[in-house]
């Protein structure tokens, strides 16, 4: 409770906090503000609650935080009540108990003429049936926002056709929606929620009705936009595949509850219950694990400063036919290997920085595995992983990867049968092995 | 036993016949402001259609009716009703008849689009109203030409009165569905952008609205035009009156004429509204 009363000034100073969301209920009926407020009501599961007040619960006691620029992602399949909480952050739906506060101010409060101001000027809505004004052409649809701040006629078309441009419907200012694919339409909400410059956009399923190829045009182009604009987002989807491609963090919701809150990675390698990982085992890993995550700390690390024939022994001791080299700051200089080495002592060279081999990849931590995999592919030698500051972190081969993804497999049917899965970390350990001598061999066991 | 027990009867009339002879004594002044009011957009009307020369009035119609059915025979086809009706010698008749529709439907729609946009936003008011709808259209329109005669006396006046009653629940009933058919997606989204609930009524209720407003006074004025005849009883002058007295007369020709007439101007009036209705249709996306 301490937490609670405290809450408003620890906000206002934190100003990382965009939207915080505190112990929101929703409850539709007549009896509704009983119910967030009666002890027992509250703990009572959603059955009970219909049978003893008639009322459904659409929101339980929902408490999140998002951070100012944060792609923030709400998942959860129909009537998980994902919809009425991305609603109740601008009050389209009010919530029968708790607090909304959007930098610093509860919202829950606001009379209409503060309610209409947070609407016209903080936030930016996009809806999965687009919405849009039918009577309308694009360039006006794209303006309303504007017009309902009383801007001026030109000033506003001026600017929805710097949105318009944007989103890539240059061309189609004149034309009325109707006339438009759902993509297209779908361009238009996005241009018209974005055309106010809004801090907050909110997105609510809103690639949901379109073609799955054009989703993840949509979901890349909305990607390029939010690396332009640095919005703070808040996107809601049933789809766990967009909310991993999509989110920073991802919020999964079941019955009006707030079940996980974590990174896409964090959900997928830890799912905190059934219902998540039943969610988890639809995604492919490749698509969500990243270098960083699966990468391994490679046997030996040779450093700039050592000699070529102290290096081919640690070479040949610890059994592997190459490594990479680092400076005193762990910045990665390249790559030697048993015969450059060999070469290298024959020429007297004296630094390992002449024996440095060409074939040698690098990638960033942040890769998902999907992208490792050519990479992988296209090297007899493990991959080095390297930070933005060109540090080396850890390396990846196709035994790594490999296992990487049967462990999560693993994991999954552990939780289900419990039985195959000490065959599985066997398989897992096999597949473990370093590419030695006869390395090139993996490349034949990629999929 | 086999007849309705006479105590049960209920006095209704006797209570209306009060009731009427009430207003008539005590609300004399209220009526002559109403009737003085409905005579005075009555008398423009009819002035300002007398007033214009024949040919402008065909040429007028001819270009509304190419303007809004946009098919190369509109216009000609139009401005031939028209001219039958002047060659049946019935042109100052035709546009008396035509001042009092015109004068009828404004007025209806002053009363009947507000009254439609109120019903759209209240249940209980939209409850309320519906039945006394159902009264207005279906009750026999002679029963409240007697008031009407009653509290404005002969003439054009009570003509008026009781064509608007008769004829203002379409447009009550068509801007309230008009307006609760406008897609909930659409409202959601203009809230979303902070648009007031004026904002919201003007820029996108009633715009999507509209072609269902349209056939609302499309119904309005040919529920008008029906109410012609009758209202020529209480004598009120133009093309209805012609029917009448050639009717008491039995002059078979000239009622034809006349009646003819009628017809070619319904058509004309219809045939024109509901084009501008159908034109403004605009495909609502899905939702």
């Amino acid at each position: 409770m301490a937490e609670e009363q405290n809450g408003r000034t620890n906000l206002d100073a934190d100003h990382s906090v965009c939207v915080e969301v505190r112990h929101l209920w929703k409850v539709f009926g007549a009896r509704a503000h009983e119910i967030a407020r009666d002890p027992e009501l509250r703990h009572a599961s959603k059955e009970e609650i219909l049978k003893q007040t008639g009322c459904v619960v659409g929101l339980r006691d929902v408490s999140f935080e998002v951070r100012r620029g944060e792609f923030f992602v709400l998942m959860g399949l129909s009537g998980s009540g994902k919809s009425t909480l991305i609603r109740c952050i601008i009050r389209l739906a009010d919530p029968t108990a708790g607090s909304v506060i959007v930098n610093g101010e509860d919202i829950t409060g606001f009379d209409d003429a503060r309610l209409a101001e947070l609407r016209r000027h903080t936030t930016g809505m996009v809806f999965q049936h687009f919405g849009l004004l039918p009577h309308r052409s694009v360039l006006d649809n794209v303006a309303y926002g504007l017009k309902v701040r009383g801007v001026p006629v030109e000033e506003r078309h001026d600017r929805a056709r710097v949105y318009i441009e944007k989103v890539g419907l240059k061309g189609w200012e004149n034309y009325l929606p109707a006339a438009l694919s759902g993509g297209m339409q779908q361009r238009v909400g996005i241009a018209r929620a974005l055309t106010g410059d809004p801090e907050i956009l909110l997105l609510d399923e809103p690639f949901s009705g379109l073609d799955p190829l054009i989703r993840r045009q949509m979901q890349d182009e909305l990607l390029d936009l939010q690396a332009e604009l640095r919005k703070t987002l808040l996107f809601v989807t049933h789809d766990l595949h967009e909310a991993l491609k999509v989110g920073d963090r991802i919020a999964i919701m079941r019955d009006g509850e707030i079940i996980q809150i974590g990174t896409p990675e964090e959900v997928i390698t830890n799912p905190s219950d059934s219902y998540v990982r039943q969610f988890v085992q639809d995604a492919s890993p490749t698509k969500v694990l990243t270098a960083r995550t699966v990468m391994e700390q490679p046997p030996i690390l040779l450093y700039s400063w050592q000699g070529p024939k102290a290096a081919l022994q640690t070479l040949r001791d610890a059994n592997v036919d190459s490594a990479f080299v680092v400076t005193r700051r762990a910045r990665l200089l390249g790559m030697v290997t048993v015969e450059g080495l060999v070469r290298l002592i024959r020429k007297r060279g004296t630094s390992l920085k002449d024996a440095l081999d060409p074939d040698f990849v690098t990638c960033g931590a942040d890769s998902v595995v999907e992208d490792l995999i050519p990479l992988v592919a296209s090297t007899r030698y493990p991959v080095a992983v390297i930070d933005d500051e060109d540090r080396f972190l850890g390396e990846v081969y196709v035994g790594t990867i490999i296992a990487s993804m049967i462990q999560e497999r693993g994991e999954d049917e552990e939780q289900g049968t419990g039985e195959d899965a000490a065959t599985v970390s066997e398989e897992a350990a096999a597949v473990d092995a370093r590419p030695t001598d006869n390395s090139g061999t993996g490349e034949g066991a990629l999929p | 036993m086999s007849e309705f027990p006479s105590f049960l009867r209920i006095p209704v009339g006797d209570w209306i016949d009060s009731l009427v002879s009430w207003i008539v004594a005590n609300l004399g002044s209220v009526l002559d402001v109403i009737g003085d009011a409905l005579l005075a957009v009555l008398v423009a009307m009819e002035r300002l259609l007398l007033w214009i020369p024949w040919f402008v009035v065909v040429g007028a119609v001819a270009f509304v009716a190419w303007y809004a059915i946009r098919k190369w025979w509109a216009a000609p086809v139009m401005a031939v009703f028209l001219l039958i009706i002047g060659m049946f010698g019935y042109w100052d008749l035709a546009m008396m008849t035509l001042a009092l529709i015109f004068a009828a439907v404004i007025l209806s729609l002053a009363i009947g689009i507000p009254t439609g946009i109120f019903m759209a936003q209240s249940d209980r008011f939209a409850s309320l109203l519906r039945p006394i709808l159902d009264g207005m259209q279906t009750m026999p329109s002679f029963v409240y030409l007697i008031p009407a005669l009653m509290f404005f006396g002969l003439g054009k006046v009570p003509a008026v009165f009781a064509t608007i009653i008769y004829a203002v629940p379409p447009v009550i009933r068509l801007t309230n569905v008009g307006i609760r058919g406008v897609s909930q997606s659409v409202i959601e989204a203009a809230q979303a952008f902070g648009a007031t609930s004026k904002q919201i009524l003007f820029e996108v209720q009633l715009p999507l609205a509209f072609p269902s407003i349209m056939v609302g006074i499309n119904q309005t004025t040919m529920m008008a035009l029906a109410m012609v005849v009758i209202a020529s009883m209480i004598g009120a002058r133009g093309l209805g009156m012609e029917v009448l007295l050639s009717i008491n007369r039995i002059e078979v020709g000239r009622g034809f004429e006349a009646g003819l007439s009628i017809v070619l101007l319904a058509i004309l009036i219809d045939r024109i509204t509901h084009a501008f209705a159908s034109r403004q249709q605009y495909s609502q996306p899905g939702g």
